[in-house]
């Protein structure tokens, strides 16, 4: 990626994240219309074909992750995007992709659910990304952006990683992200990437032995040993991509976590609550799985309470519970349905804890 | 002048070459394989004619035939 | 062996040496043969991918000596039109059964087919699910016993069975389309003739070729092999009518033959 050329231009999320993707050396795009992530596929029908790519609209979010099993078992760097029922369709794939290690990257849009839901901003695919991903041991390695910029630079990295970690890479955001517009330093198309997977599939001549891409292992020992060798990647993902940014107060007595949408309603919230005398920092995962565990509670050991805030009733709160391991109080304040919480109701709670 | 080779441990015995060899000189062995099958052999070696009906429908590929 | 002896019947190189799970009689095996042997006739073994699928023919992957992917439960076409858009020269063929194609998989097929994507399946169709020990199919013939139709599959309770080659030939996209049984010699030659014809479609660049076979499951029909054989000849053909629904290269060869006007040829 060519970052001295990066051009600066007002854009959506969406077409940030269609953008991204393309700079990150995607070529090949199947997926199934849904809104609110609909411009993506529209970006890609128009502009893939110019850089020498693929779109293909399939016939269901079911076949399109399956499209994207096969584009990526030859080889390609591939990717879907969808919003949450849509996602949920490709849990079967995506478990296929984990157990045949094979990467891929995928956005979610995520909207209000559960059910049809709606088509507002939601985070409430938390569990879907971090614990879903079909059945069996296994996640998406999930990235949080924040901003438009973020949607556009971190889809184009989760290329990268998806190969380095050969598993589904996800891009969680949500509807506002998606629809709304920003500044965005996008950068150029680049070169389609060479194939020089071993394990794709496709003409060998007799310059290799046969490859096989499969999950179905009969013997136990040998599924184990798959499985710990996804697991092994996963530990080697924690090490060195974790990723998140902090905000606030250096003596904070509470502690704020959230990520995505939530933690721009936070940053403000922070300041607020530092007008009103109470000092606080913010936690904002850039990446959820691997989780960064080690700052939240690095801050849990100061603060008298945290504070979580998601567009959800309660998932992402699990996983800082986990890392603050008791050191404090974690109190949830969550919103479903396409409502995202307020930046009021954020300070009034961080204010209440520590009255 | 044929000849037909059964491999005799890939043989599951399930009849389909002895039904339609038009010569009628395929039946199963008194023996069983180490699977269980009794394999089939060839009873009459100067009447095959190596038309590789046999192995045609082998659905085991057990069948090699030369003429 | 006498030495003046030439072999006229050798195991395919497009299988492995693997010795294949199937019961015994079940025509299974005959379909691998004859994909083999297709794949060495026209020496593509180095350029072809396998797709396996889910049923007994899981193994696929084991058993044909190709690289390989394989898939859930009903998307092979899904999987193969992916690897095609990246690799159109590769030659794909998805090894489906009944229950894969016809019932979990049926969305995937028929829009592969509509796409006319390039790529070849194999359909066997045998009337039951057999790995799973013998329920009913999407092509569970009228009155036929399994273990979920226990009483004879009836259209009030179960609906009708179905034709998946018609299906299909009501679809612009298919390039060929056939149905044929594995159950005679002659049958048997055909069913290899149409394969044959499914994969030149293919290499011809021509799109989607299918071939329907009809196949048997002696331990689930309660069938000894030659019953099954005859059950297929004498009852399931009666549903499912042998055919050449389509071949497109067979049109493109007339066009072509109607170039060469007659005295300029060979």
């Amino acid at each position: 990626m060519s970052e001295t050329q990066r051009t600066r231009e007002f854009i959506t999320g969406n077409e940030a994240t269609a953008r991204g993707a393309i700079a990150g050396g995607c070529r090949y795009f199947f997926g199934y219309p849904i809104t609110p992530q609909n411009k993506i596929p529209e970006y890609m029908s128009a502009h893939l074909p110019e850089v020498g790519g693929v779109f293909l609209q399939a016939e269901s979010e079911v076949a399109a992750i399956n499209m994207v099993y096969g584009a990526s078992a030859a080889g390609a760097r591939v990717m879907t995007t969808s919003s949450s029922p849509g996602i949920s369709l490709m849990q079967e794939g995506l478990s296929y992709m984990i157990g045949s290690e094979l990467p891929c990257v995928l956005v979610n849009m995520v909207r209000g659910g559960p059910g049809l839901g709606n088509i507002g901003p939601a985070q409430s695919d938390y569990w879907l990304a971090t614990r879903g991903c079909g059945h069996g041991d296994g996640q998406c390695i999930t990235l949080t952006p924040n901003s438009v910029q973020e949607l556009h630079d971190f889809t184009a990295r989760a290329f990268e990683i998806a190969d380095r970690y050969r598993n589904p890479t996800m891009v969680l955001a949500d509807a506002i992200l998606a629809n709304m517009m920003e500044p965005c330093d996008v950068l150029p198309p680049t070169e389609m990437p060479p194939a020089d997977r071993p394990y794709a599939v496709g003409p060998h001549g007799q310059e290799r032995e046969r490859n096989i891409v499969n999950s179905l292992w009969v013997d136990f020992d040998e599924m184990e040993e798959v499985n710990l060798r996804i697991q092994e990647r996963y530990r080697q993902a924690a090490e060195e991509i974790t990723d998140w940014e902090e905000y606030g107060s250096d003596e904070p007595e509470v502690l704020v976590c959230a990520y995505g949408i939530s933690s721009r309603v936070c940053e403000s919230a922070v300041d607020e609550a530092g007008k009103a005398g109470v000092q606080a920092r913010l936690v904002r995962p850039k990446t959820v799985f691997p989780f960064p565990s080690e700052p939240i509670a690095k801050w849990a050991e100061q603060a008298k309470c945290a504070v979580v805030v998601e567009a959800s009733m309660g998932q992402f709160v699990e996983d800082v519970r986990l890392a603050v391991e008791g050191r404090c109080p974690v109190e949830l304040v969550g919103h479903a349905g396409g409502n995202i919480p307020a930046v009021s109701e954020v300070v009034a709670r961080i204010l209440e804890m520590t009255s | 002048m044929g000849k037909v080779v059964i491999d005799q441990e890939r043989c599951k015995g399930c009849m389909l070459c002895v039904e339609f060899c038009p010569k009628g000189i395929l039946a199963p062995a008194k023996e069983v394989n180490s699977k269980g099958y009794h394999p089939i052999e060839c009873n009459d070696e100067d009447e095959c004619t190596g038309c590789a009906t046999c192995a045609l429908m082998c659905p085991s590929v057990c069948i090699e035939v030369y003429r | 062996m006498t030495t003046d002896m030439k072999q006229v019947y050798a195991y395919p190189d497009a299988l492995t040496e693997v010795e294949m799970r199937y019961c015994p009689g079940c025509t299974h095996g005959t379909a691998h043969r004859l994909v083999a042997e297709v794949i060495d006739e026209l020496g593509i073994k180095d350029r072809t991918v396998t797709l396996a699928t889910v049923g007994c023919s899981v193994y696929a992957y084991e058993y044909f000596d190709t690289d390989a992917v394989q898939c859930s439960h009903g998307r092979a076409p899904a999987v193969a039109t992916g690897i095609k858009r990246v690799q159109p020269d590769t030659i794909v063929f998805a090894y489906q059964g009944d229950g894969d194609l016809a019932s979990i998989g049926m969305a995937e097929i028929v829009h592969a087919a509509a796409r006319g994507e390039n790529f070849t399946v194999i359909f066997l169709n045998n009337a039951v699910y057999g790995m799973t020990q013998g329920q009913m199919a999407p092509t569970t013939l009228l009155g036929q016993k399994t273990t979920t139709s226990p009483r004879g599959r009836t259209a009030p309770e179960a609906g009708f069975p179905i034709r998946v080659c018609e299906l299909l030939d009501t679809l612009d996209g298919p390039a060929f389309l056939a149905r044929e049984a594995l159950s005679t010699p002659p049958h048997v030659r055909n069913a290899k003739r149409a394969i044959k014809r499914a994969f030149e479609t293919q290499v011809a660049g021509l799109g989607f070729s299918l071939v329907e076979l009809l196949s048997t499951c002696p331990t689930w029909w309660g069938m000894t092999p030659l019953e099954a054989i005859k059950h297929v000849d004498e009852q399931m053909t009666k549903c499912y009518p042998i055919a050449v629904f389509r071949d497109r290269l067979a049109a493109q060869e007339g066009e072509q033959s109607a170039e060469s006007a007659p005295g300029e040829g060979e």
